[in-house]
């Protein structure tokens, strides 16, 4: 019992210092192709762990106007958030270490926890423009929260007809039976709509340029982060690396489960291996899809400019996928 | 920042909050200070309110001799570097009677029309960014370089040209480097399309600039708007068309409208892109047409320094020169005194001094999100327009309306020329 108690404390570790990394080196590419794509040189790949080193060492500045405690307690929160979903989420083709313990709902949940904090922390802090930050984050929150939503349960709803009795809305059992073999024609007509919504909610979850609104550095100067320094700009920065391996992998792990070992006819350690190398690619490949590239081919949208593509066109599809999978369940 | 700054005002039901932008903000590239009143993200009032950047650099022009008020005049600002000179030495030139011989003109022209290129290639890179589209900015940019490479290699200075003088220019355009300037030219006629394309067939472009910021034409009229700001709005306003200087003289120049693009003028951003990227095309075809035209001939009428310092000091009376420079038209009046080597009034009138009030209507009715790409819409150059800060004996600046600023004037005009 405490010998895998033991093991699963070391797990813990690896999943939560792993997960960290990777963001970070994801984030590394993310600027150096950005900056690549804009014809620039670009930093270093290492430059987000400068960065982070950086922060750490400088001072933390709490402005005079803001409420101390809940402004230092939300970088906390988002980080911790944006943690505790790595334990939820199948990385590298394992299965989540505590998958048993918590499902899509709670991923959901979870997922909107660095935004709220953020939300939090920019009303906390008293300034003018992370006010105007923290409304915009709020009207963004609602205009995606709700396709996300649909997407991730409509998969669940699909995949319980497909699975009677096995507890469809764990991701490790989504990951494991991939809907695009089990549903007819409409069926991955609808799969599509519902991975293009999800592809679109990315970015915003993210707070990535078209969505970077909150933030939005020519107009409010930053927002929610604009008084944030140091350490609490650190940990936000982290939880937003971490975010962004998080919902790559999500992707991955409702659309793309699939691995290569089994193609190979590896198993054992060359097979996980092998499996863990595919599963960087994929994150890598959904990461250029959905935020390097949107991020250098558009320009940012006005708050009710989102708020008009999310309930519209975005919700939507997603609608329209749901109704084609209940179609490709009747037919 | 601070919470003084957030006035809520709760009156009629309506909450409205004041937010000041400026002067320092990363919306502005010069500090300018915005006042505005927000009903949530609507604009409903902005008062403007200029005078960070005031040097007091007709003070100095006044007590040097005209040669350095030059150095000086390409000094107010660092893009319109080549506009204020030559509408100085226009005045100068006016007031003091010297002829400017033909192939002067011309050069005066290419490197004038060089200006404009530059200038609006940084303006639409700095809309890019304002809007949040930052590849936009990193491409134009680079391709901004080529005309600043250009401009070096024909001056031997990326910024400050210092290439016209009174009664000519300092350097030749000679027939060995007119290739750099055809290669250049090419480069630019091959990308437009691209630049049009990136700019104006963009959806993400179009959907912020499209009845953002919109200028009426009457607006546009009544507040005297000048340059792109005013064209955009439909008004055929153009220094070069209505009142032909240089080599201008010999060429058809027409003001271009957005009509020329084959949409109906609204006065918006959009509008505004439209204007300068099809000005960066007629550029092109200026400098080419003064490249394949250029008169043979001197440079200068009066080529030795002390004596076009003697000539200027036995000048008498005033003279105005007026220049369309890349945001609009620049406006020198000069006063001359036999005797006396320094100009004894010099006025510097920029272009954004005009279309500062454009932005009123402009703004009114808009969102705190286009706050940016409006101010940056007129393209404002704040140091060349920053010519007047008032300040009252107790330090307090104050606010002057139109008749006391008016008795002002005419109190300081009468005690400068006695």
């Amino acid at each position: 019992m405490s010998a895998t108690l033991v093991s699963s404390i070391w797990q813990g570790v690896i999943i939560l210092f792993g997960g960290t990394f990777l963001g970070m080196v994801y984030k590394g590419f993310d600027r150096k192709l950005a900056a690549q794509m804009q014809g620039r040189i670009g930093p270093p790949l290492r430059q987000p762990f400068y960065d982070v080193i950086k922060l750490m060492i400088k001072e933390n500045v709490v402005p005079d106007h803001a409420i101390g405690w809940l402004y230092n307690l939300m970088p906390i929160a988002a980080l911790v958030a944006a943690a505790t979903l790595l334990f939820y989420i199948p990385l590298g083709g394992f299965a989540p270490l505590l998958g048993g313990y918590g499902d899509l709902i709670l991923i959901l949940y979870l997922l909107a926890v660095p935004s709220l904090a953020m939300m939090v922390g920019g009303f906390a802090a008293g300034s003018p423009y992370a006010t105007v930050g923290a409304q915009r984050e709020m009207v963004m929150m609602m205009a995606y929260e709700f396709p996300l939503a649909v997407t991730l349960v409509s998969l669940a709803w699909r995949a319980s007809y497909l699975l009677p009795g096995q507890p469809v809305f764990s991701l490790s059992v989504l990951a494991a039976h991939p809907l695009w073999g089990a549903v007819g024609p409409l069926g991955v007509i609808g799969l599509v709509l519902l991975f293009v919504a999800l592809l679109i909610v990315t970015p915003a979850e993210l707070t990535k340029i078209p969505f970077d609104i909150p933030e939005a550095e020519t107009e409010i100067a930053g927002g929610l982060l604009a008084e944030y320094s140091g350490r609490n700009l650190a940990m936000f920065y982290l939880a937003d690396a971490v975010k962004m391996v998080v919902m790559a992998s999500l992707i991955i792990a409702l659309f793309f489960p699939y691995g290569l070992a089994a193609v190979f006819g590896l198993t054992g350690g060359w097979g996980s291996l092998l499996d863990v190398a595919f599963y960087l690619v994929k994150v890598f490949v959904v990461i250029f899809a959905a935020v390097i590239t949107v991020r250098v081919g558009f320009a940012r949208l006005k708050i009710d400019q989102v708020t008009r593509l999310f309930w519209l066109p975005v919700t939507g599809a997603s609608l329209v996928g749901l109704l084609l999978l209940a179609l490709d369940r009747i037919v | 920042m601070n919470n003084e700054s957030i006035n809520l005002q709760i009156g009629g039901g309506a909450t409205c909050y004041s937010v000041p932008i400026g002067p320092v903000h990363p919306a502005l590239k010069e500090p300018i200070r915005f006042q505005f009143d927000l009903d949530g993200e609507r604009i409903v009032g902005v008062d403007i309110k200029p005078g960070f950047a005031h040097r007091g650099i007709e003070y100095m022009g006044m007590r040097r001799n005209l040669i350095q008020v030059l150095y000086l005049a390409e000094r107010i600002c660092g893009i319109c570097s080549i506009s204020h000179p030559l509408a100085l030495t226009q005045a100068v030139e006016n007031a003091a009677g010297i002829e400017v011989p033909p192939r002067a003109q011309y050069i005066r022209t290419i490197i004038g029309e060089l200006e404009r290129i530059h200038s609006h290639l940084l303006w639409a890179g700095v809309g890019a960014h304002e809007l949040g589209f930052d590849t936009l900015l990193h491409l134009t940019w680079k391709i901004r370089e080529k005309s600043m490479d250009l401009l070096e290699q024909l001056t031997g200075n990326r910024v400050d040209y210092a290439i016209p003088i009174f009664s000519g220019v300092r350097r030749d355009i000679p027939d060995e480097k007119a290739h750099l300037a055809y290669e250049a030219l090419d480069y630019y006629r091959g990308l437009l399309d691209k630049m049009i394309d990136a700019y104006l067939h963009d959806k993400s472009v179009e959907m912020r600039t499209r009845n953002v910021g919109v200028l009426s034409h009457d607006d546009a009229v009544a507040l005297c708007a000048v340059g792109p700001t005013a064209r955009a709005s439909g008004v055929k306003k153009d220094v070069r068309q209505d009142m032909p200087y240089l080599a201008y003289a010999d060429m058809e120049i027409k003001a271009i409208t957005p009509e020329d693009f084959g949409t109906e003028p609204v006065g918006d951003v959009y509008d505004n892109i439209i204007v300068r990227l099809l000005e960066v095309a007629q550029s092109i075809e200026i400098i080419e047409y003064c490249l394949e035209n250029m008169p043979k001939g001197e440079l200068m009428s009066i080529p030795k320094i002390p004596a076009l310092l003697a000539v200027l000091k036995k000048a008498e009376g005033e003279g105005i020169g007026r220049h369309e420079a890349p945001r609009g038209e620049v406006f020198h009046y000069i006063r001359l005194e036999e005797g006396i080597e320094e100009p004894v009034v010099w006025k510097v009138k920029a272009p954004t001094y005009n279309n500062l009030m454009a932005w009123v209507p402009k703004f009114m009715g808009d969102e705190v999100a286009d706050i940016p790409i409006i101010a940056a819409s007129i393209d404002p150059c704040i140091c060349c327009m920053d010519r007047v800060h008032l300040v009252d004996r107790d330090g307090e600046p104050s606010v002057k309306l139109k008749e006391e600023l008016v008795r002002l004037s005419r109190e300081k005009t009468r005690r400068i020329c006695g």
